[in-house]
C-alpha cells in the first residue's frame, strides 16, 4: 500500500512538518464527507509513493484543522497546497490528475 | 488489444461495466479525473430504486464500481487525453497509456457549467465553488449566493441553509425552473431570499483573493447593485464533456453525443451512455440503464450484429 508514505498534518505539528521542513511538502486539504476529495486520495497515495525521499506528501483534515485551513484561507476542498522553504509555491483546487501534479511538483524539486 | 474500453465511471459507465463484465468481455474502464461522476458529489441519494431510506452518493458509487471489479471488470486510474476513432481498432490514450479497442463505451457525464466571468475563476476555491457539499462547510456562519434556477440550485440553497447566514438565490429570469416541491421547500425556509430576474455581472474582490461581494445587474430594469456575500455557488446546469469527441462522433448544438437506435453513435462501434448523450432525464438511473443498453449494444456489435433496437425495426418495417 502507498498509504504508508503519506503523512498525517496537523494544527498542532503544521509549524514543524511543514513550514519548517527542508524539503517541499505536499498539503491535501480534505474532510470525510467531501467525495471529490476521495477521488483525489488514490492520486495523492501515487505521488507519496512515487516522490517518496525527495517530497514529502500528507494530508490535513480541516474538520479536525480548522486553524491552518483558515490560515490558508481555504475555502473550497479538495485542495493542495505545495510549500518550499516555508512558502506556498503551487495551489490546485479540486480535482487534478496525477501527470498534471508532476509537472507542478517537478518545477519545484 | 482490449475488445471494449469504457471511458467514464459514473453510473452508466459502471453499469456497463458491470454487463459487459458479465458478458466475458473483460471491459477496461478508464475512470477519468472524476472517478464516480457526480454522485460523487452529493450526499443522500433519496432515488435510486431499492434503498427506501436513501444511501449516500459516494457509497452508492463504490457499491458500484465493486460489483463491476467482482464480474472481471479492469478500472484503471487515468484521464483520456485523445481518442483517435478514424482508425480501426480505436486508440484510446490515457497519460502514458495507450490503448487500442474494437468498441468503446461513452460515458464521460457532464460537469458544472460555469457562469463565465474571469473573477469566478480565479476566485474558485477562494469562495467561488460548484459543489455544495464539499464547500458548504467553509461558510458558516456566513453570507452567500446560490446562482440558478433548477432543482439542483434549490437542493444545494436548502443544503447551505445548514451552515450560511444567509443564502440569497439568483436567477435570470422571474420564475424558477425548479419543480412545485423543491420551489416550495425552498420558499418556505427563512434563510432563503430571492433575487429574480438577475444576473452576477462580476464577482469582488480578485486583488484579495477572496470573495466579498457581487454584482447584480437586473435584466428588466438594467440597474446594477453589489450584494455583499462570501460565497458564490454556482448551480445553472451542466454540460457535456465530449470535447474529446469533436469532429469525430455526431453532436447536437449543446455538444451532446447524437444516438440511435439504443446506444448507437454516429460511428460504428462506439456507443454512448448517460448523461454525455442526455439532455432530458439526466438521473444516475437513467444513465444506469441507458448503460445497460451500451453494453448490449456492444456486445452484439463485437458479434457482428445489429443492436436489439435496430433490429427491432427493421423486423417491424420488414412487417
Amino acid at each position: 500500500m502507498a498509504s504508508d508514505k503519506i503523512q498525517t498534518f496537523t494544527d498542532g505539528n503544521f509549524e514543524e512538518t511543514v513550514i519548517k521542513a527542508g524539503a517541499p511538502v505536499l498539503v491535501d486539504f480534505w474532510a470525510e464527507w467531501c467525495g471529490p476529495c476521495r477521488q483525489l486520495a488514490p492520486t495523492v497515495e501515487a505521488l507519496a509513493t512515487d516522490y517518496d525521499g525527495r517530497l514529502a506528501v500528507g494530508k490535513l483534515n480541516v474538520d479536525d484543522n480548522p486553524g491552518v485551513a483558515a490560515r490558508f484561507s481555504i475555502r473550497g476542498i479538495p485542495t493542495l497546497l505545495l510549500f518550499k522553504g516555508g512558502q506556498v509555491v503551487e495551489q490546485v483546487v479540486g480535482l487534478a490528475d496525477g501527470a498534471q501534479l508532476k509537472q507542478m511538483i517537478d518545477k519545484h524539486l | 488489444m482490449e475488445e471494449i474500453i469504457i471511458i467514464g465511471s459514473g453510473p452508466a459507465g459502471l453499469t456497463a461495466a458491470l454487463y459487459a463484465a458479465r458478458a466475458n468481455l473483460r471491459p477496461l474502464v478508464i475512470e477519468g479525473v472524476d472517478a464516480g461522476g457526480q454522485l460523487m458529489l452529493t450526499t443522500m441519494v433519496e432515488n435510486w430504486p431499492g434503498y427506501r431510506d436513501g444511501i449516500m452518493g459516494p457509497a452508492l458509487m463504490a457499491e458500484l464500481r465493486a460489483q463491476a471489479a467482482r464480474f472481471g471488470a479492469r478500472i484503471v486510474t487515468g484521464h483520456v487525453k485523445r481518442v483517435n476513432l478514424a482508425v480501426d481498432p480505436y486508440v484510446v490514450e490515457s497519460g502514458a497509456q495507450t490503448y487500442q479497442a474494437r468498441a468503446l463505451v461513452v460515458s464521460t457525464g457532464a460537469s458544472a457549467r460555469l457562469i463565465g466571468l474571469p473573477s469566478e475563476r480565479t476566485l474558485m476555491g477562494h469562495g467561488v465553488s460548484t459543489c455544495a457539499t464539499c464547500d458548504g462547510y467553509f461558510f458558516k456562519k456566513k453570507p452567500i449566493v446560490v446562482v440558478g434556477g433548477g432543482d439542483s440550485a434549490m437542493e444545494e440553497a436548502l443544503f447551505l441553509t445548514k451552515f450560511a447566514s444567509t443564502v440569497t438565490v439568483v436567477h435570470r429570469r422571474d420564475k424558477l425552473r425548479a419543480s412545485k416541491i423543491m420551489q416550495d421547500k425552498a420558499m418556505a425556509n427563512p434563510k432563503i431570499a430571492f433575487e429574480l430576474d438577475s444576473v452576477v455581472e462580476e464577482i469582488k474582490e480578485v486583488g484579495k483573493s477572496e470573495v466579498t461581494a457581487i454584482v447584480l445587474r437586473n435584466t428588466k430594469t438594467g440597474v446594477t447593485k453589489e450584494l455583499p456575500v462570501e460565497g458564490v455557488f454556482v448551480a445553472i446546469g451542466h454540460t457535456p464533456n465530449t470535447e474529446l469527441f469533436k469532429g469525430q462522433i455526431d453532436m447536437d448544438k449543446n455538444g451532446y453525443i447524437v444516438t440511435s437506435q439504443g446506444s448507437r453513435t454516429s460511428r460504428p462501434g462506439v456507443f454512448a451512455c448517460g448523461d454525455v448523450q442526455d439532455p432530458i432525464y439526466r438521473q444516475a438511473v437513467t444513465a444506469a440503464g441507458s448503460g445497460c443498453m451500451a453494453a448490449i449494444d456492444a456486445e452484439r456489435y463485437l458479434e457482428g450484429l445489429p443492436t436489439p433496437a435496430a433490429e427491432a425495426s427493421s423486423a417491424a418495417e420488414a412487417g
